[in-house]
Formats: structure tokens, sequence, C-alpha cells
């Protein structure tokens, strides 16, 4: 394995751990919609290869949840003077920069369990849809400060389209 | 101060209602007056046989006539009443900040476009209204149906008016020009004389009075025929061919003749979409002209276009032809030349007329590097291509796959066999991003995305050197923000004194 991709950023900004437990009961709540109804099908129906698919699918998201507390502990962000920098992914790693003056608006999301946690979603509007920006799992009070450090930011540099 | 910028309210052309769907109306009276003339020469030469097949003669047998006429008159009347009424409702005025239209009669609308919001204007003839000197005004502003549309407008006074709304948004100081005078003659005159000339703008025809790129009939059917298309539909012909000869049924036949008198529409359309296609710089921004019956003229001012593509479809190269696409914020109503979207600035071209667009719309960038970079092969062109170890991932293209960075737009170069180049003016980038899978890591490689806004082109450049794509990447976050704070190109020709 060779060396990942890496920028020269004195220091991220990480996502709270409790992110985790988001996740993962996300990803519980999915797969289990998805393998109750496979293994009913595979019971009733009774082929071996359906049993095999099924637990194929089972053992992808195992190792899904395994791997969620590194991929959380992969999301970062930085920012930077004029900037703001985000990462995430181990395996795809991908590296995103936005100009303060080019965010459109930033929205502030709260799933019920993200919630419970006391946690909040921070969401990047440019004018390009591609750039698609959300850092999840910010403490609640942490978001908002970001989010009107974030406004004030964009208002000072603000450019066109 | 010229007519239409005195912030008044003004109105649309008077033969408006009749334009936008009148005709049907037109066509229902003449319906009923045959239908009538019928009925006088039934009651004096007919035989009574079939008269209750007729509906006007079925009512006026069994005494309807009378309350028939009356339902006809007052169905005229609300009509006209009502084509009238939101005729004189449909208002528009512009002043030095907006341009405003109201319109509806009981739903009222009230629509306001800020001019350095602007991101185009399309002036579009349509065939019927072009015959009665009529011309629709399209103000394009970002966003999905967020245009405001003028329709009808007198031709003369569209051109005036996009004159002035462009004038106005620029910022420049420079005093409005002088009306033009009308063309003297007869009205017969003036309408022979607006469907012959190309585009009617005396003072613009003065400052660039010419098409940069010259696209003759020739080229316009060779690039028809040597399209994506036809490849198809060549494919289609011979698989025809052969499921004929192997089931003996001509059944196959049906379906092919239908669809080769829709193919034959298609060529048509794209045909006489493109024809008297034009292209030339004003001091306002570029104007992409084309149509033979039906004309559309669209004006982008500097700084509207968010990317540019230069491709060349394959079955091109063997005639050395380009096309240009371009992505930008608004949308228009209008198609654009060859029928396409109107995000085709130049349908087909040799390198030369590339070159020349390309210094047209990218005014920053040294157009000759662009020309060269298209046709090279790659290696030491002024491009950082793709290492060797690439070849895994680009077969035939990793010694042209490469970028190059000036001090105003990204540029990438991709292709060895569908050859392309993509460039993004930095001051419209939105974001830039770059990704690593575990295909491209175990390469050291890494691939860039550049987010503009949506379009027909995505740029993207792959299997770039981890460490040089990591540099770019760096690089072109900070130009930028660089660039789109030097940017005024919202206010276009604010810098100029005043005349």
């Amino acid at each position: 394995m060779t060396e990942r991709l890496e920028l020269p950023v004195a220091e991220w900004h990480r996502v709270s751990p409790k992110y985790v437990v988001v996740d993962v009961v996300g990803y519980i709540i999915f797969a289990a919609m998805i393998l109750i109804p496979a293994s009913l099908a595979s019971y009733w129906i009774g082929f071996a290869w359906m049993w095999a698919a099924t637990a194929a699918l089972g053992l992808i998201f195992l190792l899904i949840i395994v791997f969620t507390p590194g991929r959380v502990r992969s999301i970062g962000y930085a920012l930077r003077d004029d900037d703001l920098l985000f990462r995430r992914g181990i395996l795809f790693q991908r590296f995103v920069a936005i100009p303060y003056g080019r965010m459109q608006l930033v929205d502030i999301n709260r799933g019920p369990l993200a919630r419970a946690l006391g946690l909040s979603e921070l969401k990047f509007v440019t004018a390009a849809a591609a750039s698609g920006v959300t850092i999840p799992g910010l403490p609640a009070q942490d978001a908002e400060e970001l989010r009107d450090t974030l406004v004030t930011l964009a208002e000072s540099r603000r450019a066109g389209l | 101060m010229t007519k239409f910028t005195d912030g008044e309210w003004h109105r649309l052309h008077p033969l408006t209602p009749l334009l936008k769907g009148g005709i049907a109306f037109v066509a229902i009276i003449a319906f009923i007056v045959v239908n009538l003339r019928d009925i006088l020469i039934e009651s004096f030469l007919g035989d009574g046989r079939g008269r209750d097949e007729e509906p006007l003669l079925w009512l006026a047998d069994h005494g309807f006539i009378g309350i028939a006429v009356l339902a006809v008159l007052g169905i005229l009347i609300i009509f006209v009443v009502g084509f009238y009424l939101s005729w004189r409702m449909h208002t528009f005025r512009i002043t030095d900040e907006v341009v405003e239209v109201r319109s509806g009669i009981l739903f009222r609308t009230h629509r306001k476009a800020r001019l350095d919001r602007i991101q185009g204007i399309n002036i579009a003839r349509p065939f019927l209204p072009r015959l009665f000197g009529a011309a629709k005004l399209e103000v394009n502003v970002a966003g999905q149906d967020a245009n405001v549309q003028l329709e009808y407008l007198a031709s003369a006074a569209a051109d005036e008016l996009r004159r002035e709304i462009l004038r106005l948004a620029s910022g420049t100081q420079a005093a409005a020009a002088e009306p033009v005078l009308d063309a003297t003659g007869t009205l017969i005159e003036k309408r022979v004389a607006e469907f012959i000339g190309p585009e009617l703008d005396p003072t613009i025809a003065l400052v660039e009075p010419q098409s940069i790129v010259k696209l003759n009939t020739g080229r316009l059917l060779g690039s028809l025929l040597l399209s994506g298309f036809t490849i198809f539909l060549i494919a289609l012909v011979v698989g025809v061919a052969v499921g004929v000869t192997i089931t003996g049924s001509l059944g196959f036949l049906i379906p092919v003749i239908f669809g080769i008198i829709g193919t034959f529409r298609y060529y048509v359309t794209r045909f006489t979409k493109s024809l008297r296609y034009s292209i030339a710089g004003t001091p306002d921004g570029v104007r992409v002209g084309f149509g033979l019956l039906s004309t559309s003229n669209e004006t982008l001012p500097p700084g509207r276009i968010h990317s540019v593509q230069v491709s060349q479809p394959i079955m091109w190269r063997i005639t050395g032809w380009w096309e240009i696409k371009v992505n930008r914020a608004s949308t228009s109503s209008a198609t654009g030349a060859a029928g396409q979207a109107n995000t085709t600035i130049l349908p087909v071209g040799n390198i030369t007329d590339v070159r020349n667009v390309l210094a047209l719309v990218l005014p920053g960038v040294d157009a000759d590097l662009l020309a060269a970079a298209l046709v090279s092969k790659g290696g030491d062109d002024g491009f950082i291509n793709s290492p060797p170890r690439a070849r895994v991932l680009r077969w035939f293209s990793w010694r042209r796959n490469g970028f190059a960075l000036t001090s105003s737009a990204v540029l990438l170069r991709k292709g060895q066999i569908w050859r392309e180049l993509v460039i993004v003016p930095q001051a419209r980038l939105q974001s830039v991003a770059i990704h690593q899978g575990p295909l491209l890591r175990s390469l050291r490689l890494a691939a860039l995305r550049f987010h503009t806004v949506a379009g027909p082109i995505t740029p993207t450049i792959g299997a770039v050197d981890a460490s040089i794509a990591t540099e770019l990447f760096l690089n072109t976050a900070d130009g930028a923000i660089q660039s789109s704070s030097s940017d005024t190109s919202h206010r276009w020709r604010s810098g100029e004194a005043l005349a």
C-alpha cells in the first residue's frame, strides 16, 4: 500500500466520536430492512444460492459497520483564510475546497437519533450541484457557531456566480 | 434617455394576443365561416340529403340557429375582451437596477430581475411573428424558470431594448446611443428590410460587423452525415438487412420506413436550425445567432460562461472538425444551433474557427496554446500529462491526458480517440475536489473534479500523478479565490470612462 493523499493543513477539526453510533444504527436499520425480507424469501423458496446471496450481503453490511469508526474518524474540515477544506474517506479519499464567497447557503439538519445525542449536520450549497459537502456529527453548539462564522465569511467575500 | 429607459411602464406589441395563441382562434372562426358558406350553398342548391350530418345545418333545421349565433358571439366577445385585458395588464419597465414585468388579469405576477445578475439576453423571431415584424425578448438570469420574457415586441423595439438593458447592466458611464432612425419607406418595405437584415442593430454592426465563423452549407451537411446518429442509422439498416435475409420476412421493413421518415425530419430540423449561424463579439459580450425562417440571437455578456468544452466526435477526425459547448448558469427557452440545447455555441468548425471562437469567449487565455493543445499528441507541450504508469488506465490517451494552469483558467485535455479539451475560468469555479480510490492509490495517481454550474460539461481529469494532483488542487483553490475577488464582470464595462 502506497501513501495516502495528504494536504499541508496544520490541524483538521474532527467530528464528534458519538457520530459513530448514529452511523452504525443507521446501517443496522438499513441492513435489517434488506436482510429480513431476503431471509424470509430464502426460507420460503429455499434455494441454496439465495441463502448464499443473503449471507454475502450480510457480510458486506458487517464489514461496513466494522469500519464505521475509522470512517467517521476520517471526516475532517479546516477553515483556511479564504476557503473551507473538507475531507472524508479512508479507502476512497475525497478532499473538497470551497471558497467562502461561493457558498450560497448553509443548512443545519438534525435527525432523531442525532438530536438525542446532541449532534447536528452542516450542509453547504454552492451554485454547483456537485460540490456536495456535508459535515455530519457536529455538536449542536459548534454547528451553530460554525454556521454563523461561515455565513459572515461568505457575506464579506461575496462574489457573483 | 431613450424610449424604454425612462423608468415608466411600457406595453408589449399590440398584436401579441394574436401571435401568442390567437392564430388558433382565427382558425376556428375561419372554420365556422366555411361552414356557413356550405349552408348557403346547400339552401340554394341542396337536395336535403346528408343535412343531419352537418352540425350547423342540423342547428338551422331545428330552430337553434339564433341561440348558436348568440353563443358564438358571446364566446367571441369574452375572448376579445380577455385578450385585450391581458395585453393591457402586461407591462414592463427598465430602471438602472432592475427589469420588471407585471402580467395576469386575475392572478397577477410581478417579476423583477436585477441587471447585474443577467446571464444573457436572447431575441427570438419565430417565423409567424417575424412576418408581422415582432420578436420575443428573453432576459436570462440564473436558475430554473427564472427568465423574464417579453413576448412580443416590435423588432426594432426589441433591438433597442436589448441594447439599453445591456448598457445599463454593463455599468458603463457612456451615454445612451442615439436611437437609430427607422428605415424609411412603406410598411411592406420595412418588413422586407427587417426580414432580410441578418441582425438589426446598426450601432453594434459598426463595432464588429462580421461573424468570425463562416458556416457553409457543405460543411453543415457533412457534419450531419458524419454524426454519431448516422453510425446508429447504418447499424440499424445493416441489422434490418440481416434480419430480412435470415427470416425472409419483410415485416421488419415497416418500422424501418417510419424510422427513415423520422430520420429525415431530424436531419432537416438540424440543418435549417443551423443555417445562417453567426458568432460575433460585441462590447457587451458574445453574440450567437442562427436560423433561417425562425431566427434566434443570443448575447452572452463577459463572465457568463462557466466552462467551455471543445470536442471532436470520432468521425469528424477525418475532416478535422470540432464543436464547442459551454456551461452557463441560466437556461433559455430557445433551442440553440442545430436544434441542440443552446449550450452549443459552435456546431461545427475547423481548427481556425475554434481558435477564433475561443479567443472570443475566453479573452484571457492564449488561444494559440489552446489550438495547439487540441491536436497535440502529448509530450512536452505546455501541459502536465499523465505519467507512463497511467497507461494501465488510459490505454491510448495517457500521453495527452493532462492539464495546464494559466493565470485565469484551468485547462483539461483528454482522449486520444474522442479528443476533448475543457477550459474552466477560475473566476467561475465553485469548488474543487480531489479523489483517490484503492486502484488509483496503488498506481500513485489521483483524480480531480472541478465544480461549476450544471450543464453539458463535467470538468474532470483522471489518472494524474498523486503529488502533482495535490499541488494542482491547492493551486486551483487559491487561484479561484484570487480570480473571483478581482473579477468585475458582473458590471463588465464599469471601468469605462465617461464618454
